[in-house]
């Protein structure tokens, strides 16, 4: 190596220090920004030990939380897990704010310091800012205060009705956590700031417009109420409803105020994370080509040594490895290594098309400017979408895909399709609707409540392929929803398309629990 | 783009979440304790460690589909032999095969974990306590001490409670109009310039008068009287105490053998454990003996080896004389635990008897009488319940009403167990005592 060449480079061996970072950070800012055109919130990078790494392990990887017992749990089970060595921590943590955080561990070497940036700070930086999902169900600006009110609220209800009376409310909710989330855009961009001032608005509206004399105004018979349509019941509660926890937070009868606020606190979360679920293969494609292409990029301007490059290489093939099926490794698709493979297979089909390539994306097939179209599809696609309209044949045959059916009531399983010209497109839609979240999570509304009568809450589980809920569960969860509920609530399983009823569970609320 | 520095902020916020998670699965994880510490060697237990809980009591249910049933299908990687149409036998339950399932999630089975030595201890430990502790505390055991209690005008200069003093003697000065040094520095000053540029005047004599009146009103109301003074007042108050003293005796004699001893030792470290951790104010004597007892320090104790005959008595007698020396028994509550194999010389079977009956037990709140065996002891005894001149001496004081606890070890895994049975709270039968 030259006296030249040596200058160029950002660092040499495995030490680093906040120098070698902004160096790091600035030239893969100029790729990332310069030569692929990234759109990225600014970036706020964090050295954290491994200790850290475990905490922000618990709390989903947020700064900060409210206080929970299965965070406890969760820190328990990694760290013993850690301490034992039967896992390895993450290199980063990077959270969806404005600016946008990136927690880097100390441990990691210089190399894998860029490979963090570039694959954090910036791939995955740029998603969270551009894709759809995030615009619409995201509030990056807010999020971090809006967490900080959730904790501080939530303490002082602890403080306030004692941490068992909380814990039973955040127990519920949590269980009611996936089915907590609104799935189709509303009009209003969420707004987390002002949630805080709501709440104190309402807080202050209840104290306001408090009048004891109410009570004491003489209340006429209960006769003459008049009787609603079953309809126009409905449709005052807004049912059917799948959001479960808006319902609940919105009409459960018994509710207290800050109980009901803890179920909104809990909602918000969720609807914060539930982008992330669908975006998965995504997501980490888009990290995982970017910083691909970077670390590509830097080795090529001689800015990294030909060592550092083999060890991202080296890491970089672990990350993206698939075991196929009958892999003793196998454990389902692996995100990253879809996501990364079909990234890749867009750049070719945009360069280097085949006559398959152009029949299949007469639209994308040679256009030459692979990152204009990378950058639509990471604005405009989550998971289910994505493949459905960008796995190729190319990939179908290279990572030899096939349909398998297990129908119970056949002695056999059944190769329903392979990947040939017969198959490419079955392959394709299942394939993509197994990263359906709306597919993958069991179908739960409320469908109708009769409050005048007998207040008992009627769920429908609306049966897909004949596979019932996991029965303990359903039960467990349901006394939940009952204690929230404050009367009897009834869950039926039913078949949509024959309205068949293949189980019920009831439950009634422990008169104790609120 | 900021980068800082997180490594220096305080870790573990995830305390509280912990200590959120341990009180639920409480009943769990000490039941978890109680069999790990059955197989730990006892300097293990110091050290914390793992447990496992079943998962049950920390599950965290959702509204899912089970595995079972219905159609499932799997888009699976890697085909080497299939065609469209294919059928395949069914893998068996729960076997690898094609496994697609094998995204269920977190597992049903135990959840494991590690516990701090803290932590650990405190579960171990919870429910023990010294019996009948309270019971002097209500009746005599008293000290005297001091407790703040307001302001008084007298008292001595240590007590000077020098904020509420200048306090008042503001608060005097500002009342009483007594005038203040720039008002008097103004007055001389504007004197001076007039004596100065005008020579005497009618002015100049109003300000003479009117600084003399003040001079002597700043004379007659000090800067501070004797009056303002305040001191804080003690008054004295009366405090129980839960004073505490264990005596534990261990026989090293001959007979002794290692494994006797180290029974015995290991039933002193936990009992040593168990006290330093749960009680502030107990004093732990230690006394060793063979035919001849010595007081000795914690790492003697434990640590050095002796051999020679046996003589309860003397154990006894020393402990008598560190009582008498020491901790009378009107502000002291007393235990004692004694470990030995069993054997006393012939001739000082009486002598403990009458010694424990007359002198000892009248002032302990709790005797407890561990015996050692060897670990084939049980196989050779079968049937014939053989006793040992100790235990046979203790069993007759047992029956005349004495308040003595005796259990028996042979092995290791059983210390565990009688130590708890011994110091286990008797929350129930104390109030049941009382009528």
């Amino acid at each position: 190596m030259s006296v030249m060449e040596r200058d160029h480079l950002l660092f040499q061996g495995a030490d680093w220090d906040f120098g070698t970072i902004q160096r790091i950070h600035d030239a893969v800012e100029a790729i990332g920004v310069g030569e692929l055109g990234l759109d990225v919130y600014p970036n706020q990078i964090e050295v954290i030990t491994a200790e850290q790494m475990l905490d922000a392990y618990a709390s989903i990887g947020m700064p900060l939380f409210y206080k929970h017992w299965s965070f406890g749990k969760r820190f328990a089970l990694h760290e013993s897990s850690y301490r034992q060595g039967l896992m390895g921590l993450a290199y980063e943590i990077v959270i969806n704010s404005n600016p946008c955080i990136s927690y880097i561990m100390e441990e990691n070497s210089a190399t894998m310091q860029t490979l963090v940036i570039a694959h954090a700070a910036f791939g995955h930086n740029h998603f969270f800012k551009n894709n759809y999902l995030f615009r619409d169900w995201t509030d990056a600006d807010g999020i971090l205060d809006y967490l900080e009110f959730a904790k501080g609220y939530i303490t002082r209800c602890e403080e306030r009705y004692g941490h068992a009376a909380v814990e039973r409310v955040l127990d519920a909710a949590h269980a009611l956590m996936s089915h907590g989330v609104h799935r189709y855009p509303r009009k209003k961009r969420p707004d987390l700031r002002s949630e805080e001032r709501r709440e104190k608005e309402r807080h202050l509206h209840l104290e306001q417009t408090f009048n004891d004399l109410w009570r004491t105004v003489p209340t006429k018979g209960a006769a003459a109420k008049p009787q609603l349509s079953d309809e126009r019941r409905r449709a005052l509660l807004e049912l059917p409803q799948e959001n479960l926890l808006y319902f609940l937070e919105k009409s459960a009868p018994r509710l207290q105020p800050w109980q009901r606020e803890i179920l909104r606190i809990v909602r918000q979360i969720a609807q914060y994370f539930y982008p992330q679920r669908q975006t998965k293969v995504m997501n980490e494609g888009c990290a995982t080509y970017c910083h691909y292409r970077i670390m590509t990029r830097l080795h090529e301007t001689g800015q990294i040594s030909d060592g550092s490059f083999l060890e991202f290489l080296q890491s970089h093939t672990n990350v993206t490895r698939q075991p196929e099926y009958d892999d003793p490794h196998y454990g389902g698709i692996n995100p990253y290594a879809l996501g990364f493979g079909m990234m890749q297979d867009i750049e070719r089909i945009c360069i280097k098309p085949t006559a398959e390539d152009r029949e299949w994306f007469p639209e994308i097939a040679g256009s030459g400017d692979a990152m204009a179209v990378l950058r639509d599809v990471w604005a405009n696609y989550r998971d289910e979408s994505f493949i459905s309209q960008y796995l190729s044949p190319h990939l179908m045959r290279q990572w030899r895909m096939f349909y398998l059916v297990d129908d119970p009531d056949q002695p056999e399983l059944r190769i329903e399709a392979i990947h040939d010209e017969r198959g490419y497109r079955r392959l394709r839609r299942s394939l993509s609707r197994h990263y359906d979240v709306g597919w993958s999570d069991p179908d739960i509304q409320v469908i109708d409540v009769d409050l005048a009568g007998d207040r008992r809450l009627i769920l429908h589980h609306h049966v897909l392929n004949r596979t019932l809920l996991h029965k303990d569960d359903a039960q467990r969860v349901l006394q939940m929803v009952a204690n929230l509920w404050g009367y009897a609530v009834v869950l039926k399983e039913v078949e949509p398309s024959t309205g068949a009823i293949f189980q019920e569970h009831v439950a009634h609320p422990h008169e104790t629990l609120f | 783009m900021y980068i800082i520095d997180r490594r220096l902020n305080p870790g573990g916020k995830s305390l509280a979440n912990r200590q959120r998670f341990l009180r639920r699965a409480k009943a769990q994880i000490q039941r978890a304790v109680r069999q790990t510490a059955g197989d730990r060697d006892i300097t293990d237990l110091e050290r914390g460690g793992e447990v496992t809980i079943p998962a049950d009591g920390v599950r965290e249910p959702s509204f899912r589909r089970s595995g079972e049933g219905g159609v499932n299908d799997h888009i699976l990687p890697g085909n080497k032999r299939f065609i469209e149409g294919d059928t395949v036998d069914r893998p068996p339950r729960g076997g690898g095969g094609s496994s697609a399932g094998g995204d269920s999630g977190e597992g049903e089975d135990d959840f494991r974990f590690a516990l701090t030595r803290d932590e650990f201890l405190d579960l171990f430990l919870d429910d023990l306590e010294l019996p009948d502790l309270a019971k002097r505390r209500v009746a005599t055991v008293e000290t005297q001490g001091m407790r703040r209690a307001g302001y008084t005008v007298t008292g001595s200069p240590v007590n000077l409670a020098l904020l509420r003093s200048m306090r008042n003697a503001l608060s005097r000065r500002i009342a009483m109009r007594r005038p203040k040094p720039e008002e008097l520095l103004r007055l001389q000053e504007e004197i001076e310039r007039l004596e100065k540029h005008e020579g005497p005047s009618e002015q100049l004599t109003a300000l003479h008068q009117e600084l003399e009146q003040l001079k002597v009103r700043t004379k007659r109301f000090p800067y501070i009287d004797p009056l303002d003074l305040r001191y804080r007042r003690f008054e004295p108050v009366s405090r129980p105490v839960a004073q505490a003293v264990m005596f534990c005796l261990m026989d090293v004699s001959g007979s002794m053998t290692e494994h006797m001893k180290d029974l015995a030792k290991r039933f002193y470290m936990l009992l040593y454990i168990f006290l330093t951790r749960r009680y502030k104010h107990v004093e732990i004597v230690f006394i060793r003996h063979t035919h001849e007892a010595k007081e000795v320090d914690e790492e003697t104790f434990f640590n050095s080896p002796e051999t020679g005959g046996t003589v309860v008595s003397s154990a006894l007698r020393e402990m008598q004389r560190i009582v008498e020396e020491r901790y009378s028994p009107d502000s002291w509550n007393i235990y004692a635990a004694q470990a030995s194999d069993g054997d006393n010389s012939p001739n000082d079977g009486s002598t403990s008897a009458s010694l424990l009956r007359n002198v000892i037990l009248p002032v302990c709140q709790y005797y407890a009488y561990l015996e050692v065996g060897s670990d084939s002891d049980r196989m050779q005894t079968g049937f014939i319940n053989h006793k040992t001149s100790l235990w046979q001496t203790y069993e007759t004081l047992q029956e005349q009403g004495a308040n003595l606890a005796m259990r028996k070890v042979n092995h290791r895994r059983e210390i565990y167990p009688v130590f708890r049975e011994l110091f286990r709270r008797r929350d129930a039968e104390a109030g049941a005592r009382v009528p």
